[in-house]
């Protein structure tokens, strides 16, 4: 007989910091690619035009931005002062798909604690499960949503008339998704994990959102930015973001490696803030919550 | 060697009282700020004394227990003993304060059936979706998909949303689910109170085959000693949040009913007992009950109980009747004595009857009486004055040397299975098949 056993799971007080679960929530990829196929057909289900609302949402989005901040207010869409001014429909669009996934990201998993409590307070499952499939789902909209503004920058190519370029820079559209997820993912269960206990901040996600996007280049251009406030502007990760996206699409826009690198670390430290943060809160939430 | 699958040593987990979640911000701001300035906490409800904040509350306190492979342990407690929060632990839903809990495997928690079943999907999907949440990978539960369903009674309706199931049919789903998970050790917190009667003995063998035949392990908790006196093998009572006994299963649910203590009592104050369907106002009622000839209300065979009972009439009684119903002491009925004639009564009266009675049908265990008194007219109909459950406790040493089977055998053990006589016969068949071929 042997005095020492093994055991394959230890449950203690203590909580090591760097404790993220990571291999334990891949062993659970079956339930991540389960709750993004529950999030996107119970979304649809019992609609007529279906995932057809995917499309229409940022369609017509586009085309408020493209009268209001376009035409009436007449901002800039160029996003180097000077530069080729982009067609607003496709500049809107490029911004509006890219906002509406991080906010959707941000929104849904700043609630992951709160909306599957139900669920979390009777069977352990990792709890990161639920923030990945929710960036995951989010994603099926994006793409469906960026397979149309494709298509629409077919028809501008073709139709001639722009000078929209097809550079290497195309490239980096995979880059700029990762990153939007890791930094939508990031903030929102940072978001969650301390709404177990203060819900104050539930009622600041949504305006927060809002406030953001207007710090970021959604509806105008950065070339609407003084070039002397600029290096703050850019201190919004959000902001590299997007013009990359947009740059990798149209083929002009603005492009500075330093400011991109930036943007990049905020995210990675933002992410994992969240997961160790995330990872601290989850042990014991349903006691507070 | 009997493999070890859950060890638990000195663990315990401590609420804070009072507000916990639910605060704002704005509050523990304030309350920061409070202390700072030494000031009393602004938040706090009016007239609360300060030391009374911050109070803590031990929900379990230094439990230890170790469980094999095999074992089917069922926990037990009153509520607030700290069986869920133990449960809870184990099962991973929140963590413990101080101790450590080992397991060796996986475990599967049945808190609650259904768990992330979503409406909108339909069962076969939610299958996938409750046995994955319960750790299963896609190909596990593709390689149970047709045993789940079967099991479920729910073929029919595998293809269709759950939202449109009865409640029954979306328990037995989930059950069936939970029920095929390869966990090594299986978690299962009342879930069996649900569906119906025969579904719930299914649900009880089935976990019994599970058990017995991939030897694992089983923690049940309930409050329903019939089930748990069929599924475990082993109990654990739980009582504000230490265990105070871990070992066999009877002796465990006498400890759990406090049986022990009650039958040290020979008297009784019967006046607080009065069962709540009687009128406020009672024409006459049960005072004080005593037993005769005992310092412990433990009888043996061939024993009579003997007791003495008053009774106060407020108002003049022609014929007032005594009726004994006895009760197992997890309140399954065994049988009922009637009657004895108390007589007649006059206002104003208090009566003391001695009262015999011979318990030697019964089986070993734990008993209660319940007394009703009763008045019948000339013309047979009968008017209940009082009622009082329990009336007294005694526990039956039958002196028989076998083993009941409380479950299946009851509580009653008939005199006298005779037999007549022995008669030699050609074939084993039956009189009236060859009465026929003799007809033939």
């Amino acid at each position: 007989m042997e005095e020492q056993q093994y055991f394959k799971t230890v449950i203690t007080s203590e909580h090591k910091l760097l404790d993220l679960h990571i291999r334990e929530t891949f062993r659970y990829r079956d339930l991540i690619f389960l709750f993004v196929k529950r999030d996107f057909t119970s979304l649809y289900k019992q609609t007529i035009l279906g995932p057809a609302w995917a499309i229409i949402q940022p369609l017509f989005t586009t085309v408020v931005f493209t009268i209001v901040f376009g035409n009436l207010a007449n901002l800039t869409t160029a996003d180097a002062a000077g530069d080729f001014v982009l067609p607003g429909f496709l500049f809107y669009m490029a911004g509006n798909i890219c906002w509406s996934y991080f906010s959707g990201t941000l929104t849904v998993t700043s609630n992951t604690f709160l909306s599957n409590s139900a669920t979390m307070g009777k069977v352990y499952y990792p709890r990161l499960v639920s923030p990945i499939a929710t960036a995951f789902s989010q994603l099926i909209s994006f793409g469906i949503q960026l397979v149309m503004l494709l298509g629409i920058w077919v028809v501008y190519l073709v139709l001639g008339g722009t000078s929209l370029r097809v550079t290497p820079m195309l490239l980096m559209i995979p880059l700029a998704i990762l990153q939007m997820m890791l930094l939508s993912v990031g903030c929102g269960i940072i978001i969650s994990s301390l709404t177990t206990k203060y819900r104050d901040l539930t009622h600041a996600v949504g305006f927060g959102t809002q406030l953001w996007q207007y710090a970021s280049p959604i509806a105008y251009g950065l070339g609407l930015i003084p070039q002397k406030y600029l290096w703050l502007y850019m201190l919004n990760p959000v902001t590299p973001i997007v013009t990359t996206f947009r740059y990798a699409l149209f083929g002009f826009g603005y492009f500075d490696i330093g400011y991109y690198l930036l943007s990049w670390v905020v995210t990675v430290v933002v992410f994992f803030i969240g997961l160790i943060l995330f990872s601290r809160i989850e042990r014991t939430f349903m006691d507070t919550i | 060697m009997e493999e070890l699958m859950l060890k638990i040593d000195s663990v315990s987990k401590l609420y804070k009282l009072g507000q916990i979640g639910g605060t704002t911000l704005r509050d523990e701001l304030q309350r920061k700020m409070a202390k700072l300035r030494k000031k009393e906490d602004p938040t706090m409800r009016i007239g609360t004394k300060s030391h009374q904040k911050g109070e803590t509350f031990l929900a379990l306190d230094g439990v230890s227990f170790e469980v094999k492979r095999g074992e089917r342990v069922g926990i037990i407690g009153h509520n607030g003993a700290g069986k869920s929060t133990l449960l809870k632990l184990i099962s991973r839903v929140t963590a413990p304060t101080g101790g450590v809990i080992s397991m060796n495997g996986r475990v599967a928690s049945m808190l609650e059936v259904g768990t992330g079943f979503h409406m909108e999907l339909t069962g076969r999907e939610n299958i996938y979706m409750n046995g994955a949440i319960l750790g299963m990978t896609k190909k596990e539960i593709d390689a149970k998909m047709e045993d789940i369903i079967d099991f479920s009674e729910c073929r029919q309706f595998i293809d269709t949303p759950v939202k449109r199931y009865s409640s029954g049919m979306y328990v037995k789903l989930a059950f069936s689910v939970a029920a095929h998970l390869d966990a090594e050790i299986v978690i299962m917190d009342e879930v069996l109170a649900v569906g119906d009667m025969a579904f719930q003995k299914k649900c009880l063998n089935k976990m019994n085959d599970v058990s017995r035949q991939d030897g694992r392990t089983i923690l049940y908790v309930s409050h329903n000693m019939s089930t748990v006196r069929q599924l475990c093998d082993r109990v654990v009572v739980l009582s504000h949040g230490k265990v105070i006994f871990d070992g066999d299963v009877e002796s465990g649910i006498d400890r759990y009913m406090d049986i022990r203590e009650e039958t040290s009592q020979t008297e009784f104050d019967l006046s607080g007992k009065r069962m709540l369907y009687l009128p406020a106002t009672v024409l006459a009622k049960m005072t004080y009950l005593r037993l005769l000839a005992k310092s412990k209300a433990v009888y043996a065979a061939g024993e009579r109980i003997e007791f003495c009972l008053r009774v106060h009439a407020e108002k003049t009684v022609d014929n007032m009747l005594l009726r004994m119903e006895l009760k197992y002491g997890d309140d399954s009925p065994v049988g009922t004595a009637i009657f004895a004639v108390l007589g007649a009564i006059s206002k104003g009266d208090t009566v003391e009857y001695t009262l015999s009675f011979d318990p030697s049908l019964l089986a070993s265990g734990n008993y209660k009486a319940l007394f009703v008194i009763y008045e019948m007219n000339e013309f047979g109909s009968y008017n209940d004055l009082d009622a009082v459950c329990p009336a007294f406790y005694f526990t039956f040493e039958d002196g028989r040397n076998i083993h009941w089977d409380l479950n299946h055998w009851g509580h009653v053990c008939f005199p006298d299975l005779r037999a007549v006589s022995r008669e030699l016969v050609e074939e084993a068949r039956f009189p009236k098949e060859q009465d026929a071929e003799k007809g033939v």
